[in-house]
């Protein structure tokens, strides 16, 4: 029997020490069961404008947690009423919880809002297993530049899977700013250590909290912004399509990125925002997508300025060269039309004039150029031109989403007509901004601002300083020099202000103001024209430069044109005096057309 | 009288004294560990278990000077009376008693629970003793073999029908103070674990393969035994019954054992049973024990037991907080503590001169054995979950009581060990 009973003791000896001592799994699993970690979630860094306008807090809400394996027998008939849930709905919430993890809390029910919380947290203590954290939700004080702040959600599995950090039911910025300044705006998530008994109730801190980590709040975001440009230019686009840009030449700083149609920023918050956003999405007129960076059009007559600045660049016009138009271009059977004005006309006029004749020709001139020994070289030659000027390449800064833009490559004409089947006259329309092109309202305003600057730009940004408003973002600071010399630029800009002083954009003059611009009507076969327009101001010593898109809106000096025109008196003057002009854009509706002004 | 009881202390077995109040008091320690909560400081708290614990205490300590203060002659002359005062208690108690946990066992007296059935194990070995000291002819016939097991078969149904399935099978353990009287066999012994091993083996492997097993084993006995023919016909005979036996199990485990019983054995033999249902007492447990480490915790840093993670965390489960707290170290020192206890009885019980004290002692240790066996088996998964108190540690009067009463009446005999009575 002694044998017997020395057995026993070797085997419960042995079975204990490969428990206690070699086994590690257990140690685990008791401190995921003892120990509620509780995430500190940092409030999200704080949007401002350019003058330190508050324009982006947080709200605080609630999140109700569970963790399975604590949640005990229940009264859940009472607690649905609590939470005013359906049975089906408990259940269907209860097992993703529980697919998540029996030891770890999962979100029950997201974003509740501070009066119910109170209420819910009263009766809580009577169901274990359920606890409340607490979580910011964004606010937005105007409701304006959606497409620019971008909208937060809660992290997809993708995210998750992708990086560590995020956790199911995080917050992540999925688009604009909220999405590239992420990791900035996030800041660092803590964690409190509670422990728990077995019926869920919280005991008090974990080694007196040694290692709960405090959260780090975001940092704030000073933006390039400024809210009453912003504000006033989503004002005049009211009831129209199509985009504004307006950016600070010598920094590159974007000083208003309107798209409209828009929508309130404060829809795709919370848990409104899967319906609203479905909404959004399935609205005709597409106010999700942002027009100013992922629009892409033909420029039009504005390309001008660029096609004319290669002329003078490659020498193949001069200053004084002449020409006169007969009102229209032709050659072996292709005719480009040109509106009535004065002739001749010289370089600066015929921009002021936006004479298509003299486009053309400056155009196949320089593709025609006999230093090249074919089509492809000085095609080549002409597109890094254009290219030099940010058109046709992505910008990559920190907003999201761009589009690159079109400028066809050579190859693409040797796909259509065979290498040796295209010529000048081929692809004579984009001397004047027609044909294989595509330039994003965003690359249109940055050739403004790199005419105004007189050769070069600085990449356009959105985000001045990070954290602190002296603690300046210097990643766009790298000057890109066009490959025109910069003696051509005074002519050209002589020319653009001569175009809003006495041309085709005199019309939006402003008293006081030394603005130089270009109109572009561009053809749209779909319907009314595309109004463009692209100015800086003032000439010399430029302080904004902008570009305006009305799509199916006519011409751009009738429309484009003004839009911009008001936009520059509002930021140089900080106030709007021709009343009757504003209202006259205030009231112009392109997107109900029984309500444009000009249908008789 | 008055040199007697003056001789008393210094009569009696002192490791088997200082061993009983060590663990008594381990077990004080450690219900005051597993209870504990900052609200509660004092360990003299009567409304806590603790506190109780230390009234239970003292009521044993009386009663084991009442035992050593009575005459040996009175448990050997009134064997069978007390045998036959717990019967009709324990059949009262079917009827009067109250049910706690779905087993009827339990006398409500204010505050206090009384469960007769820890009390009918001294009883029972009372009995027994006396009965089998009683038969003076070396040569047992078939007739003082039933009696003894009609004697435990008395209270084990009843225990039993109190829903108590852990108490009836501590009766069993009385098969080994039995066997070392000679009357039950070896074979017997054998033919009970083999059957307990097919058993649990037939749930765990297809029974093909046992069986297969039981054909090989059998066809190599008979190569080692190839002249004698009777016995290769018995050992056919027997191989083709486990066979049976072996197919008879699943059918018993499915319909004749109750779902809870049958959960308690597949929480041990089936890893991916569901640990928030029948496998969490048994998950817990392991936890618990398992999180304790080389050292453990330290004494009251216990987080699984103090948390209430573990059930029945200071009677049955007590063995958790030892584990967690104390660590390998600890639970091993308690093994160790235990193995030295009943190998001293065993060792003592032999020095008996009267064949009633050895045959008392016998029991006195089976039961132990038994009881510690099976509960620390069952807090680390080596045996099914079967509800019965670790012997002097665990929480309750009625246990404790009777455990008391058990070991001072083979501590009262042992002082007369050179005595024939």
């Amino acid at each position: 029997m002694i044998a017997i009973f020395v057995a026993i003791g070797v085997i419960f000896i042995v079975k204990l020490f490969s428990l206690q001592v070699l086994d590690p799994s257990y140690k685990l699993s008791a401190s995921q069961n003892i120990l509620r970690h509780i995430t500190d979630y940092p409030a999200r860094g704080l949007i401002y404008d350019r003058n330190g306008e508050l324009l982006v807090h947080n709200e605080p809400f609630y999140d109700l947690m569970v963790i399975p394996g604590q949640v005990g027998e229940i009264d859940t008939t009472a607690f649905c009423n609590l939470l005013e849930i359906t049975r089906e709905s408990f259940e269907r919430r209860m097992s993703e919880a529980k697919q998540h993890s029996y030891y770890q809390g999962s979100i029950f029910l997201s974003q509740i809002a501070k009066d119910s919380y109170a209420y819910i947290q009263e009766q809580l203590y009577k169901f274990p297993g359920f606890y409340v954290q607490p979580r910011t939700l964004r606010n937005y004080v105007y409701s304006t530049a959606a497409h620019t702040f971008g909208y937060v959600g809660e992290a997809s599995q993708r995210v998750i899977d992708n990086n560590p950090y995020y956790r199911p039911g995080d917050y992540v910025g999925i688009s604009g700013i909220e999405k590239y300044y992420e990791e900035q705006l996030r800041g660092e998530k803590g964690v409190k250590i509670k422990v728990v008994d077995a019926l869920g109730r919280e005991t008090g801190p974990y080694q007196e909290g040694r290692f709960d980590t405090i959260a780090n709040a975001g940092k704030d975001l000073y933006t390039t912004l400024d809210i009453d440009l912003q504000l006033y230019g989503e004002k005049l686009m009211q009831n129209k399509i199509g985009s504004i840009v307006a950016i600070e030449p010598s920094s590159g700083e974007i000083l208003s990125m309107v798209s409209s149609p828009s929508y309130d920023p404060n829809l795709l918050v919370g848990r409104v925002r899967g319906l609203n956003f479905r909404q959004l999405h399935t609205d005709t007129l597409n106010p999700i997508f942002n027009r100013a960076l992922m629009a892409e059009y033909p420029p039009g007559s504005v390309f001008k300025v660029i096609s004319t600045l290669i002329g003078l660049h490659e020498e193949v016009v001069y200053p004084g060269t002449t020409l006169s138009c007969p009102g229209y271009y032709h050659s072996r059977g292709i005719t480009v039309r040109c509106r009535e004005h004065p002739n001749p006309v010289n370089v600066k006029e015929s921009i002021k004039y936006s004479c298509n004749t003299y486009a053309v020709n400056l155009f196949r001139d320089v593709i025609d150029q006999y230093r090249f020994e074919n089509i492809q070289e000085s095609y080549t030659n002409w597109r890094n031109h254009v290219q030099s000027f940010g058109v046709g390449r992505a910008f990559n800064n920190d907003l999201p989403y761009e589009q690159r833009g079109l400028i066809a490559s050579p190859n693409y004409y040797d796909g259509i007509y065979g290498s040796n089947g295209w010529s000048s006259l081929t692809i004579m329309s984009l001397g004047i901004g027609q044909g294989e092109m595509g330039i994003t309202p965003m690359q249109l305003a940055n050739i403004a601002s790199t005419i105004g600057n007189r050769g070069y730009y600085k990449t356009p940004h959105i985000v001045r300083a990070i954290d602190d408003p002296e603690n300046e973002n210097n990643n766009f600071e790298e000057k890109h020099n066009t490959t025109i010399d910069e003696e051509h630029y005074d002519l050209i800009i002589e020319a653009m202000f001569e175009v809003v002083d006495e041309g085709t954009g005199r019309f939006s003059r402003i008293e006081g103001i030394e603005m130089a611009g270009k109109t572009g009507t561009v053809q749209n076969p779909h319907g009314e024209n595309h109004s463009v327009f692209i100015a800086f101001a003032p000439k010399d010593d430029p302080e904004i430069a902008i570009s305006v898109v009305i799509e199916n809106s006519g011409y751009g000096a009738t429309w484009a044109a003004p839009v911009a025109s008001l936009m520059i008196e509002k930021y140089l003057n900080r106030q709007v005096d021709r009343r009757w002009f504003e209202q006259r854009i205030l009231d112009a509706n392109f997107i109900n057309p029984e309500k444009h002004p000009d249908a008789e | 009288m008055r040199p007697h009881q003056f001789n008393i202390l210094k009569d009696i077995d002192k490791p088997l004294l200082i061993i009983y109040v060590i663990l008594v008091f381990i077990g004080l320690a450690n219900i005051y560990a597993a209870e504990i909560e900052d609200t509660h400081t004092t360990i003299f708290d009567f409304s806590q278990s603790y506190g109780k614990q230390i009234i239970f205490i003292a009521a044993s300590f009386l009663m084991a000077s009442i035992i050593l203060s009575v005459d040996v002659k009175w448990f050997s002359t009134f064997g069978y009376a007390i045998y036959w005062f717990f019967i009709p208690v324990l059949i009262s108690v079917l009827i009067f008693g109250t049910e706690i946990k779905a087993t009827k066992a339990w006398f409500q007296i204010g505050s206090f629970a009384i469960q007769p059935s820890e009390f009918a194990k001294f009883a029972l070995a009372l009995a027994i003793a006396k009965y089998i000291s009683s038969v003076k002819t070396k040569n047992i016939r078939f007739k003082n073999r039933l009696k003894p097991l009609i004697l435990i078969a008395i209270p084990a149904l009843l225990v039993l029908m109190q829903n108590d399935v852990g108490t009836t099978l501590v009766f069993g353990a009385f098969v080994f103070a039995l066997y070392r009287e000679g009357y039950l066999s070896g074979i017997v012994l054998a033919f009970i674990a083999m059957a307990m091993i097919l058993f649990i083996l037939t749930l765990l492997v297809n029974e093909l393969f046992i069986i297969a097993g039981l054909a090989g084993t059998t066809i190599l006995i008979l190569f080692m035994i190839q002249k004698k023919k009777a016995a290769a016909l018995q050992l056919i005979g027997l191989c083709i019954a486990l066979s049976a036996y072996v197919y008879s199990v699943d059918y018993v485990f499915e319909n004749v054992l109750q779902h809870h019983h049958k959960e308690r054995i597949t929480v041990l033999i089936d890893d991916e049973i569901d640990m928030r249902g029948p496998g969490y007492n048994l998950n817990q447990s392991k936890i618990a024990i398992g999180s304790g480490g080389f050292w453990g915790k330290g004494y009251l840093e216990g987080t699984q037991t103090k948390l209430d993670f573990v059930p029945e965390q200071n009677t049955d489960f007590i063995f958790c907080t030892i584990g967690e707290e104390w660590g390998f170290f600890g639970s091993t020192a308690l093994i160790l503590l235990f193995l030295i206890f009943l190998t001293r009885l065993i060792l003592l019980a032999e020095k008996q001169r009267s064949s009633f004290s050895r045959i008392y002692g016998y029991c006195v240790a089976s039961i132990l054995f038994f009881h510690f066996a099976i509960n620390i088996g069952m807090t680390i998964g080596l045996v099914p979950i079967i509800g019965i108190p670790l012997p002097f540690i665990s929480y309750g009067g009625s246990s404790l009581l009777g455990f008391t009463i058990l070991l001072f009446i083979f501590l009262k005999l042992d002082t007369k060990k050179l005595e024939r009575f």
